[in-house]
């Protein structure tokens, strides 16, 4: 069977969850070949990882230069294994360093590339949903080694064992791509919440939670549903949160098993980034709000008396 | 400094966008076609610092005839000329083919910075700017929400989920920004005055020495095989608060074993 490579992401010597979700992916495809670029000896922390879901080789592409500059050393490392195994696809996450990455790649093996699929069949056919959620097209790269980058959330990881045989690949980063250095990572917002776009549950809040101070009320509605927060960009532009926080067409694009929106009115702006998430609960006092068009069970009411209550009623709940 | 700004014509997010049944391409047709939204945010940062600086600014689109609405909305805002790649058999070119042809017309341009939009409102494909620092062998800094240029030196401050990355590179380079960098200007009366002379130099695949069978539809490196309009959500349960709303939702969500 012909290998797929998988580009992981990782961080803190954890494999993040959408590359298990690609090793799952990658199994349908071929078999899977996980691919860490990373310092040195960030390899051997992912290894039992990526074996649990199915990794039959891992190659370790280390260089304590590799993190030193703007993703065109990790596409060089790509083109190298492509050239060297033929494998029938590459698989990245939809990230923006994974997008950025894909491009790379495909300009330097000449390939055709799908970006954001939710699915992707044997037969290499992609499934991609579009314009804010409307259209769902099937689309499949007709040139060169298919590049695929995976939307986090699209499919449940599972488990399969793998023999994540490991295989050193040499790594050496031409000049051209030193060229952008990352001089230094700034961490603004440390928190214990999952990240957004991996997030099972996200509880998101709109102009109509009022201010800065009470988007309290929705974080401790996600920290009782161990869900992350997100915020429309009505919230984001009146400074009431973060703006790496906003889900919508010019933010994040979720796609939870459970989304709850409260004080967001549903602009075609916000519904772009969470139509496709499976269960979507609505609190808006505004009962024609267009996002109860998207509810599953919507209450109209004051999100300062719903939210709360609801925190409370689930801390109790979950005893 | 002479900057370079990349500008697309996209469908209006706001109205009801999808695809040609004819040939799986985006209908451009049925909907209201707009400046995409994070491209003024590229023509304001591009502008902020050719005032500052000095140098030109030059829009350059790749797009049908009808995207010279874009180039001159673009102008107005303050860009001094335009270029205009526009050839019918550019119909249906892949992001690959966009990259080939936008780098040769790059090629034809004075430029020590090239700024863009992070990402466009219709594919959202976000390559470009990587596929063209590839083509042209220039880095990119990309996602930035700050850009600084001192001399030759760029400094960019790229976001991240977390946070944010500094980036540092020599021009010339490419700039992609998110709309957090800045505040795009409107377009003065005299301003949309001035557009309407501005020079705008239109280039077909022939200025640009670009074989017509290299680029389009039939030899796209992906293809859509089909696509359906996603079928609307069915409506669910909509209740009134009464004092017991966050009750009522805490019991449909143990329903569906969220609690």
């Amino acid at each position: 069977m012909a290998e797929v490579l998988v580009l992981v992401e990782h961080a803190d010597g954890a494999v993040r969850k959408v590359s298990l979700e690609q090793l799952t992916l990658a199994r349908s495809l071929g078999e899977p070949s996980a691919v860490v670029c990373g310092a040195t000896g960030s390899a051997a922390a992912l290894r039992d990882k990526l074996a649990e879901y199915g990794a039959a080789k891992v190659y370790v592409a280390e260089s304590d230069e590799i993190d030193s500059y703007l993703v065109a050393p990790k596409a060089e490392v790509l083109a190298q294994l492509v050239a060297a195994k033929s494998p029938a696809a590459v698989l990245l996450a939809s990230t923006n360093e994974g997008k950025e990455i894909a491009g790379r790649l495909a300009i330097k093996i000449g390939s055709g590339l799908l970006t954001d699929v939710a699915e992707v069949d044997a037969d290499g056919t992609a499934t991609q949903v579009v314009f804010a959620g409307a259209v769902i097209v099937k689309s499949k790269v007709n040139t060169g080694t298919p590049i695929y980058t995976l939307r986090p959330n699209s499919l449940a990881p599972e488990p399969s064992s793998g023999a994540a045989e490991e295989e050193v690949v040499e790594v050496t980063i031409s000049e051209s791509a030193k060229a952008t250095k990352v001089v230094e990572r700034v961490v603004e917002a440390r928190t214990s919440r999952p990240e957004l776009t991996e997030a099972g549950v996200v509880v998101s809040g709109g102009r109509g939670v009022g201010s800065a101070e009470n988007f309290s009320i929705i974080e401790d509605l996600a920290d009782a549903l161990g869900g992350a927060v997100g915020a429309s960009r009505a919230a984001t532009d009146s400074g009431f949160y973060p703006h790496q926080f906003q889900v919508g067409q010019t933010g994040k694009t979720v796609s939870p098993q459970l989304y709850l929106a409260a004080g967001i009115s549903g602009a075609i702006q916000h519904r772009a980034g969470m139509q496709t998430s499976k269960t979507i609960v609505v609190i808006n006092k505004d009962s024609e709000a267009p996002i109860f068009e998207l509810a599953d069970y919507g209450v109209v009411g004051d999100l300062n008396k719903v939210v709360p209550q609801l925190t409370e009623e689930v801390t109790k709940r979950k005893g | 400094m002479n900057i370079v700004v990349l500008v697309k014509q996209v469908p209006d997010s706001g109205s009801e966008r999808t695809l040609r049944a004819e040939d799986n391409t985006v209908d451009r047709q049925s909907v209201d076609n707009v400046i995409n939204e994070m491209d003024e945010y590229a023509i304001e940062e591009a502008l902020t610092l050719a005032e500052s600086a000095g140098g030109e600014v030059t829009i350059l689109t790749m797009g049908p005839d009808q995207a010279k609405d874009t180039i001159r909305k673009s102008l107005s805002m303050g860009a001094h000329k335009a270029v205009h790649v526009s050839d019918p058999a550019l119909h249906g070119s892949c992001a690959v083919q966009t990259s080939a042809v936008l780098a040769k017309a790059l090629g034809t341009l004075e430029w020590d910075l090239v700024i863009c939009g992070a990402e466009s409102t219709d594919g959202q494909v976000a390559v470009m700017p990587a596929m063209l620092s590839e083509r042209l062998g220039v880095p990119h800094l990309t996602g930035a929400r700050k850009l600084t240029v001192e001399g030759k030196q760029l400094t960019v401050e790229r976001q991240t989920d977390g946070g944010y990355w500094v980036l540092q590179a020599q021009t010339p380079a490419i700039v992609s920004v998110w709309d957090t960098i800045n505040e795009p200007r409107y377009p003065s009366f005299k301003g949309i005055m001035a557009a309407k002379s501005k020079p705008v130099q239109s280039l077909t695949l022939a200025d640009l020495g670009v074989e017509a069978g290299d680029v389009g539809l039939d030899s796209a490196t992906s293809q859509v095989l089909e696509f359906a309009n996603r079928p609307p959500k069915q409506a669910g349960q909509v209740v009134k608060d009464e004092g017991d709303g966050g009750a009522k939702l805490a019991d449909f969500l143990a329903g569906r074993k969220f609690i």
